[in-house]
């Protein structure tokens, strides 16, 4: 957690005050106890009756001064807290947004997600609480036992051995618990995967007869988790009468060894009836820390983890070459081979090819066969291993990354939208893209039929995912969107497996009249969808198992004759 | 709200004794931990001076305090045994109820809720109300016990301090009430910033790679700034107003500490007639009440919108176990040996009334082996065809006939023994492979099963997996492809041999090879059995007996492969695509 606290730097101040607030309460808090005692031992036996009402105003003076200093206290706290969240989101976020792909690879997108929200809350709520108990529960177990201490330190060995108890019994039941609530953990998750299940299972389930085996399933893992939390509860439920009686056990010893005392002139009534409520602030205080505890342990873990994602540094480097010779051959690999990190293999090895700009090229093979991967390697998403690539007749490696791929219309293979109208997710390519480069792009991926159709048109919404539209309209838009402003380069990755035979080929009818300047890269497992391309390579297992147009392939490449057979009968 | 209390009351039923118990036990144990403030009062007392205290006497207090205390402490652990016992064996006859809904409920129920949301009914409601409900309500009744047991002592020490206690007492509801609603709208205000952080980087990071392929980076940063800020602005505030709980309680509990203190210190001088005389020993136990007096209602406030929450949840979950369940089958025959011969008449369908779908649809399969294949472009509706023949859904009007028996005149269970059927999603559960392909057939040999996966081109790649048969299906599917776990699904096919088959043919995304042996089961699977498939191959589509072409879930044409040609229609439209 101490790693974080550059993220604290603009709130020094909070840090310092805060808890300085807080340590003013905790002492007012203390001295309350003491003044009744002197109300008691003074006013009440000597019948001072103004000696009785200065204390009763100085009591209330304290609570006042002290409802003060707690608030001035949480106040810094949560600014402080919610300023150290909010910068340690940002610098996060920036961090995460200058990865490359291998490390998000190497994260995982859901991992990185949880980092970002609940991990940062968990933190900030940590540096709230720590502002806010730290140093007052510490202060609290100290003061109390000194200020019992002081009115008689013999007495004050049972204060802090029921300290020592309550510590020991805490500490006793919580670490046997925690194990079963971990069990009790897991029996909801194995409930919540059989549901899911299910769920997910239905038709065939339905179609075996099986629904009540399934049902079965799901009332058994119900019963033994039931059962677990019953053990869970059998220890749990402990604690809270253990401690009830810890604390009064102690006060009943205070009691007897008390009055010998006070029956020797030691101590007086007054300074009894502190001493019982120091010791019920002190067990009270242990409660608190103990839950302070769980609260930092956790919020320690989720730094940690928060720590690994800024460890962790971009591979890739940006180069400054911002202007491209279009003149150049458009896409060249020489020798290239890819292996993926940590892998054993090369995930592609030597692949060569020369692309003229209007040309097309198709990648066809099974999957595994690194056809992603290949075109992964032109935005330069993963750097290649060796041999090199270059686009108009430069090293991509020496482009700036902007540049570079806002030369580059890219389909990703998953169809994904993003919140807002069909012109935001159209923008996204081009922030400055006019309604006429926007239609005229919905018009070329066959999506223009639909959009005109819907309500509000190119301002309709599209919420999260794109799930208010269908699979195939989703597709066509994520094909639009990389095709505003007519991109040098286009790349399909596997992008039309959602669209019948007939959408399919009116597409490439509109890419091939309207995109006759951009060179395209379009990965199919359709044959038929690659036939008319100026080049297509047959890739098996990384390593390109012919090259040439549909007639060569079909002449000399057994894998493509098999792929195209097995297709079109 | 206080029907849903009462249901789940119903539910503890069983549990009366635990229930009975564990309110006698609080009871007991809450009463009994009352006296202790009395007891160290009369202890306090005992103490009057050097020389003066009577040990005898004390002895006796110190003893009958540690016998209180032992005993109170012994009936709230019972209390809170039972408490426990009650609760999650209420909660467990919930979920069983749940459960055994969720097994006989119309397949429309599933399709219309979210698969997320009816998990999530299973698991967190239903943790909430035995959080919350059950839970709760010991803490509201300890909570009741503790306020009027602590008034009524107060009462028999002093009435008229107590008097002064219960007139301060509306100051902490008040100042609670004040609280709870300045920090209400920031707290609205706050969860729907967070729920607006976590959406957009759920959507950014979530597809991290789509964004960086545009560089939209800064563009997403800025905006992330945005809410970024916003939440910090509204979490300081429902931070900051939340926190004010504590200090607040302090404070006027510490007011009416001084109260107490200085009215009681009073009286004990008779300084305050009115207020009647009290000894040392009182006023001490008077301050150990009047601190523990106010907690309660901290507490009773919280479980009141803890009881809420739960009664809502447990809301959505009785109406699941409220909802209809599918029409019985009893009494109904059973499908005899279906002969593979298929008779629609005049079907007609829609999922909302509103929006008709198959309209007058027939169609005769005459003979056992044809094969029926369903065209069409993607979301044309062509699963509405698998849910009328399985009955996953009922037909509106008109007929479905196997064998000449109208289907909906048989059960369930044997009109579906009489399908194979393979979706493209397949479906297997977390178990090992061997009890993957054995799902439609509980005691099949290994045998039986190695010679269904040898039939299904299955055994090569299982034999290879690093525990063969034995190899267990994860979560996440253990690793196989999407073409494998197709086949593991055709086996199980092959394994119980139905008459009739129900087959959807891969889009995309299976390699060829994989493809290829799938195509070569699914062949072998159609031999001599009716087959309707839903198809993507053309070649599946030209060797069918009968092509439906579906479009916008309607049947727009019906016919071989040479009568749609000749049809010159949408049929043809689509088969021409293929060769431009």
């Amino acid at each position: 957690m101490l790693k974080l606290r550059r993220f604290l730097k603009n709130y020094k101040k909070e840090l310092i005050l805060g808890p300085f607030f807080k340590l003013l309460e905790a002492i007012f808090e203390l001295i309350v106890p003491i003044v009744m005692s002197k109300m008691i031992d003074n006013g009440i036996t000597q019948n001072d009756k103004p000696y009785i009402w200065k204390m009763s105003i100085i009591m209330v003076i304290l609570g006042v001064c002290g409802l003060g200093f707690a608030l001035t206290c949480q106040y810094f706290a949560a600014k402080c807290a919610y300023g150290f969240g909010t910068e340690l989101r940002e610098a996060l976020y920036k961090h995460i947004n200058s990865l490359s792909h291998s490390e998000i690879d190497k994260f995982g997108t859901s991992s990185l997600i949880t980092r970002m929200t609940n991990d940062t809350m968990l933190v900030q709520n940590g540096v709230n609480m720590f502002i806010r108990l730290a140093v007052r529960a510490p202060f609290l177990i100290i003061g109390a036992t000194v200020m019992s201490m002081l009115i008689d330190v013999k007495l004050s060995l049972i204060v802090i051995g029921s300290s020592l108890m309550m510590v020991g019994a805490i500490a006793l039941v919580r670490k046997k618990t925690l194990p079963m609530f971990k069990n009790i953990q897991k029996g909801l998750d194995k409930l919540s995967l059989l549901t899911r299940e299910a769920l997910d299972g239905v038709r065939v389930i339905r179609a075996f007869s099986k629904q009540k085996q399934e049902t079965d399933k799901q009332l058994d893992e119900n019963r033994r988790l039931a059962k677990a939390c019953v053990s869970a509860g059998r220890v749990s439920a402990i604690l809270s009468p253990l401690t009830f009686m810890i604390m009064n056990l102690g006060a009943a010893a205070i009691m007897w060894f008390g009055g010998i005392r006070a029956d020797a002139g030691d101590i007086t009534q007054g300074e009894m009836t502190a001493f019982v409520n120091y010791m019920n602030q002190l067990l009270l205080v242990l409660i608190v820390l103990s839950n302070l505890i769980v609260i930092f342990s956790r919020a320690s873990s989720s730094a940690a983890r928060i720590n690994e994602v800024f460890e962790t540094l971009p591979s890739i480097d940006n180069g400054s070459t911002v202007k491209a010779d279009t003149d150049k051959p458009a896409v060249q690999f020489e020798n290239v081979s890819f292996k993926y990190p940590g892998a054993s293999e090369d995930s592609l090895s030597s692949i060569s090819f020369t692309l003229e700009k209007g040309e097309t090229l198709g990648i066809i093979g099974s999957t595994g066969s690194g056809k992603s991967t290949l075109v992964n390697l032109i935005p330069r998403f993963y750097d290649v291993t060796k041999g090199c690539i270059n686009i108009f007749g430069i090293n991509i490696k020496e482009y700036d990354m902007t540049a570079l791929r806002s030369m580059i219309g890219y389909v990703p293979q998953k169809a994904v939208l993003f919140s807002g109208t069909i012109r935001d997710n159209m923008k996204w390519a081009r922030p400055d893209a006019t309604d006429n480069e926007i239609i005229s792009a919905l018009k070329t991926a066959q999506a223009w039929e639909f959009v005109k159709k819907m309500p509000n048109g190119i301002n309709s919404h599209v919420s999260q995912g794109g799930k208010n539209l269908s699979g195939g309209q989703r597709q066509r838009i994520t094909i639009a969107r990389a095709l505003v402003g007519a991109p040098p380069i286009v790349i399909f990755d596997d992008s039309m497996s959602a669209l019948d035979f007939l959408s399919d080929s009116e597409l490439r009818k509109a890419i091939k009249n309207d995109l006759s300047e951009s060179t395209v890269i379009m990965i199919s497992q359709r044959a038929s969808t690659l036939k008319n391309a100026d080049n297509i390579i047959v890739l098996d297992d990384g390593v390109s198992a012919g090259q040439g147009t549909h007639e060569e392939l079909l002449e000399s490449c057994e894998e493509y004759r098999e792929i195209y057979s097995s297709q079109t009968n | 709200m206080f029907k849903v209390i009462l249901r789940i009351l119903k539910y503890s039923k069983p549990y009366k004794l635990s229930l009975i118990g564990a309110v006698i036990f609080s009871f007991i144990g809450v009463l009994l931990s009352l006296f202790v403030p009395v007891l160290i009062g009369k202890g306090v007392d005992v103490m009057i001076g050097k020389g003066k205290v009577d040990l005898a006497k004390l002895f006796q207090i110190c003893l009958i305090l540690a016998l209180t205390v032992v005993t109170s402490s012994s009936f709230q652990w019972f209390s809170s045994l039972a408490t426990n016992r009650l609760s999650y064996n209420t909660i467990r006859d919930i979920r069983k109820d749940y459960f055994l809904k969720l097994g006989i409920v119309p397949l429309k129920f599933i399709d219309k809720n979210t698969r997320g949301e009816l998990i999530s009914r299973a698991v967190n409601d239903i943790e909430t109300v035995s959080d919350g409900l059950l839970q709760g309500f010991t803490q509201l009744f300890s909570g009741l016990v503790t306020i009027i047991g602590t008034l009524v002592f107060m009462m028999t020490v002093n009435v008229r301090i107590a008097l002064i206690v219960m007139i301060l007492t509306p100051l902490s509801l008040f100042t609670a009430a004040i609280i709870t609603k300045l920090s209400h709208d920031s707290f609205v205000k706050q969860s729907e910033m967070r729920g607006r952080m976590s959406s957009f980087t759920e959507e950014m990071i979530g597809n991290q790679k789509v964004v960086k392929a545009f560089c939209y980076e800064d563009r997403a940063m800025e905006e992330f700034s945005k809410i970024n800020k916003a939440l910090k602005k509204s979490g300081i505030r429902s931070v900051f107003f939340s926190s004010m709980t504590n200090p607040t309680t302090r404070f006027v509990n510490g007011i009416i500490y001084a109260a107490v203190g200085t009215a009681g210190a009073f009286s004990a001088v008779g300084a305050a007639g009115f207020l009647g005389v009290m000894t040392k020993g009182q006023l001490s136990s008077f301050l150990l009440y009047s601190n523990q007096y106010t907690k309660p209602f901290n507490e009773i406030s919280g479980v009141v919108t803890e009881l809420q929450n739960a009664a809502a949840c447990a809301e959505r979950v009785f109406s699941v176990i409220d909802s209809e369940p599918e029409p019985s089958d009893e009494n109904k025959p059973v499908l005899k040996a279906a002969d593979g011969t298929v008779s629609i008449k005049d079907l007609s369908f829609s999922y909302q009334p509103d929006k008709p779908l198959i309209h007058d649809f027939s169609l005769d399969v005459k003979r056992s082996g044809q094969k029926i294949a369903i065209v069409g472009p993607t979301g044309c509706g062509k699963t509405t065809i698998i849910n009328l023949l399985l009955r996953f859904y009922d037909a509106d009007s008109g007929t479905i006939s196997i064998s000449d028996t109208d289907i909906k005149t048989v059960t369930r269970d044997s009109l579906r023994s009489c399908f194979g059927m393979v979706l493209q999603d397949t479906w297997l559960f977390a178990g090992t492979i061997a009890e993957n392909i054995a799902y439609g057939k509980e005691n099949a040999t290994i045998e039986e099963i190695t010679d269904a996966a040898k039939a299904a081109h299955a055994h090569s790649f299982i034999k290879r997996l690093p525990n063969g048969y034995d190899t267990i299906i994860d979560e996440e599917g253990g690793g196989l492809s999407q073409g494998q776990k197709q086949l593991i699904s055709i086996a199980r096919i092959m394994l119980t041999d139905p008459p009739m088959l129900i087959l959807d043919e891969a889009t995309s995304n299976i390699d060829i090879r994989t493809e290829q042996r799938i195509q070569r089961a699914f062949e072998k699977l159609m031999n001599g059995r009716t087959s309707f498939v839903i198809a993507h191959r053309l070649s599946t589509i030209k060797n069918a007996d009968m092509i439906l072409v579906m479009r916008d879930g309607n049947i727009i044409e019906q016919g071989d492969h040479y009568d749609l040609i000749a049809q010159n229609g949408f049929y043809k439209k689509l088969y021409m695509s293929q060769f431009e």
